[in-house]
């Protein structure tokens, strides 16, 4: 699972008529804007190397004008990559979409890249349904096989009732599903996003985050997604490529990003972020090791005053709870979930990607910690007041050295 | 000063006689392609001709409501029809009438195998057009007398040189507009077509024709227009038509016949707009992207 399904080296993306001068500019050391006063070329990125393993989310993220659409689109030859390599891996070989002939990018276009754009771009002559099935037209598909691939993306993005309806019929969300199904519909394993939901009111905008996610966990498609919004990039990405006037200022996973800021464009990112959203209880949590346990014994308390209590088995699940003085009991979170229902000797559990914010409405709610388990169960630790208040100073902390006011 | 003059006026640049050569020098050597063209347009059309005036007008006329509703869904429309063309048949036009739409369909037809095909080749090549463009512009400015001569000395006189000098007057419309069309598709569609993979001939028949096809149509339409604007010119070099009476009216200062077939040709402007415009309820939807 583990491969470069993709891997930008040195990449340079140069526009305008008198590239290899401006490449010979870049090399001296020169800047974006004496190159552009020089030779009317802009450059949009210079020298980035980033990389996504298969089944991982690669967030592009900076400001615009940073270069990460341009950098995007260069995986499948919308921009020509001026020098560097673009390796796409493709099934036991690996090619450099850079370099390659016409017919393999094509190839490649059709069955293993797909893309999403911010504007939509469905074409307004072709109900949804046909939309879909854009690319399989492209490919030449047989019509039974198309259909019946159709009818399970209109399924998966639940528009089977405006299957016959025309994209402007449709709402901003609704028609960026479709964008979403058309680019599932070739299936295609490696997914371009460019800023899939910027053009969305907030709301509709978090709620397709959230279908992502839960689509990314069935499909475990590579995707590269191009974002200028913090939030989303730590919400959704394995890895974030921060870019600034071109070039990758920082690369790395989410807690990276923000526990090691490299200089101050990042920080203000940072600053600006929203914890309750991004942050999330692996960050949060203290972890199992630091949990106080009775002297002696192998009970561990979960709280600071010791009225939920546990011991761990062999495998490090949580038995024998005991929560105010009674067996407890552990309940899963969900966002449905009624909180205010839940008897006393209950427990709210997650895992380490719950948010911040699900934390805070158990803490409140139910003056308990939140309890957070591994895939097999496992405890991992608690986020209770001290590690929610942990977390907001640090965030704090940010917006002090930045001078902008606390969130 | 006047030795100057003297000198300017008494050379004259033979631009009249160069012209003059170039049409004798095609008419003594393309004789066989004139004559091609004039037989291959003349035996449909009379053809068609024939069998529109073998239905019988009440029939047609029923035939026309039908298509005008199939098309519009309007029944405002329909009435249109059915009084209009019941109108032209009472004022004893009815032959001329369906020669005028023969001829003009005909027009439209050679205009849009030329124009639509030319358009997209300009699309992708902007320097063609260009030099196309003042070209384009010459054709629809020139007046129509000056080329009929030569129209008339190449293909003689009747129904086919009536069809050339309005095929040089309308052709520029769907030229220009499926130029139009075509270059102002979003580069959004397009990079959403190459991006799924689709070959250049995909991308035009996927994407961009059917992107642009509202801006095509609005050229079809002022196609059909121009070519019956034509209608009077084309009755000059006796191609028949509504055009024959106006003449007639114009040389025998009738006044009766001239308001009488003046009247039929909007009649028939009227229907053939209407029949053509995109529907309003698919309007709504071309203006989003």
């Amino acid at each position: 699972m583990s491969q470069n399904a993709i891997r930008f080296e040195h990449v340079d993306v140069i526009f305008g008529q008198n590239a290899p001068r401006a490449v010979s500019m870049l090399d001296q050391g020169q800047g974006r804007d004496a190159i552009l006063d020089k030779t009317g070329c802009l450059v949009a990125v210079h020298d980035a190397s980033v990389f996504v393993n298969e089944g991982e989310i690669l967030v592009l993220m900076g400001l615009s004008g940073s270069g990460k659409s341009s950098l995007l689109r260069c995986v499948n030859g919308l921009n020509t990559v001026t020098r560097g390599k673009v390796i796409v891996h493709d099934g036991n070989r690996e090619v450099d979409v850079a370099r390659c002939e016409p017919e393999t990018l094509r190839r490649l276009r059709r069955n293993r890249i797909s893309m999403v754009f911010q504007q939509f771009g469905l074409m307004p002559w072709l109900t949804v349904r046909d939309n879909i099935g854009f690319g399989l037209d492209v490919r030449g598909m047989d019509r039974a096989e198309r259909d019946r691939i159709v009818e399970e993306k209109i399924k998966l993005v639940r528009l089977d009732k405006f299957a016959d309806k025309f994209s402007h019929e449709l709402s901003g969300g609704m028609q960026q599903r479709v964008g979403l199904a058309r680019a599932f519909a070739t299936e295609a394993d490696i997914l371009l996003m460019d800023e899939p939901f910027s053009a969305l009111d907030p709301l509709i905008r978090e709620h397709l985050q959230d279908e992502l996610i839960e689509l990314q966990q069935k499909l475990k498609k590579t995707i590269v997604f191009v974002s200028h919004d913090l939030d989303e990039a730590l919400k959704i990405g394995s890895r974030i490529a921060i870019m600034e006037s071109g070039r990758v200022v920082q690369f790395g996973v989410p807690e990276e990003i923000i526990l090691n800021p490299v200089n101050d464009y990042v920080r203000q990112f940072v600053a600006s972020m929203n914890p309750l959203t991004v942050l999330k209880g692996g960050t949060l949590m203290r972890p199992v090791a630091d949990l106080a346990r009775e002297p002696g014994g192998t009970t561990i308390q979960l709280d600071r005053a010791g009225k939920c209590r546990c011991q761990l088995d062999a495998r490090g699940k949580p038995v024998n709870l005991i929560v105010n003085g009674k067996p407890g009991e552990m309940v899963p979170y969900a966002t449905d979930l009624d909180l205010a229902k839940l008897p006393d000797h209950a427990m709210v559990c997650g895992t380490d990607r719950t948010p911040m914010r699900a934390a805070v409405t158990v803490r409140s709610q139910t003056k308990r910690p939140l309890v957070l388990l591994g895939d097999d169960g496992e405890l991992l630790g608690v986020v209770g007041e001290h590690e929610i208040y942990r977390g907001m100073l640090r965030q704090s902390e940010y917006a002090r050295v930045n001078g902008a006011q606390p969130m | 000063m006047e030795g100057l003059e003297q000198v300017i006026t008494q050379h004259k640049i033979e631009i009249g006689r160069g012209a003059k050569v170039v049409v004798d020098w095609l008419t003594s050597n393309f004789e066989w392609l004139f004559d091609g063209i004039t037989y291959g347009l003349r035996v449909p059309i009379e053809g068609t001709v024939d069998l529109l005036l073998a239905i019988p007008s009440l029939a047609f006329v029923g035939i026309c409501a039908a298509i005008a509703f199939l098309l519009q869904r309007s029944w405002k429309l329909v009435a249109f029809v059915i009084l209009g063309l019941l109108l032209i048949l009472n004022l004893g036009l009815w032959k001329d009438m369906v020669e005028t739409v023969v001829l003009i369909l005909y027009a439209t037809f050679v205009s849009l195998s030329i124009g639509i095909p030319i358009g997209i080749i300009c699309s992708r090549r902007p320097w063609l057009y260009r030099l196309l463009s003042p070209i384009l512009d010459m054709m629809q400015t020139i007046p129509t007398f000056v080329y009929l001569v030569p129209t008339l000395i190449f293909f003689g006189l009747g129904l086919v040189p009536g069809i050339i000098a309005t095929v040089i007057f309308a052709v520029p419309a769907p030229i220009r507009l499926t130029y139009l069309g075509i270059s102002q598709v979003p580069t959004a569609l397009v990079e959403a077509g190459e991006s799924f993979g689709c070959t250049r001939w995909q991308l035009l028949w996927r994407v961009k024709l059917p992107a642009a096809l509202p801006t095509i149509m609005a050229g079809v339409n002022q196609c059909i227009m121009l070519s019956l604007s034509m209608v009077v010119i084309a009755a000059l070099v006796g191609a028949g038509g509504l055009g024959r009476p106006v003449v007639r009216s114009l040389g025998q200062a009738n006044v009766p016949l001239g308001v009488e077939s003046g009247l039929a040709i909007v009649i028939v402007a009227i229907i053939l707009d209407r029949l053509l415009k995109r529907r309003a309820t698919q309007r709504a939807g071309a203006g989003q992207v």
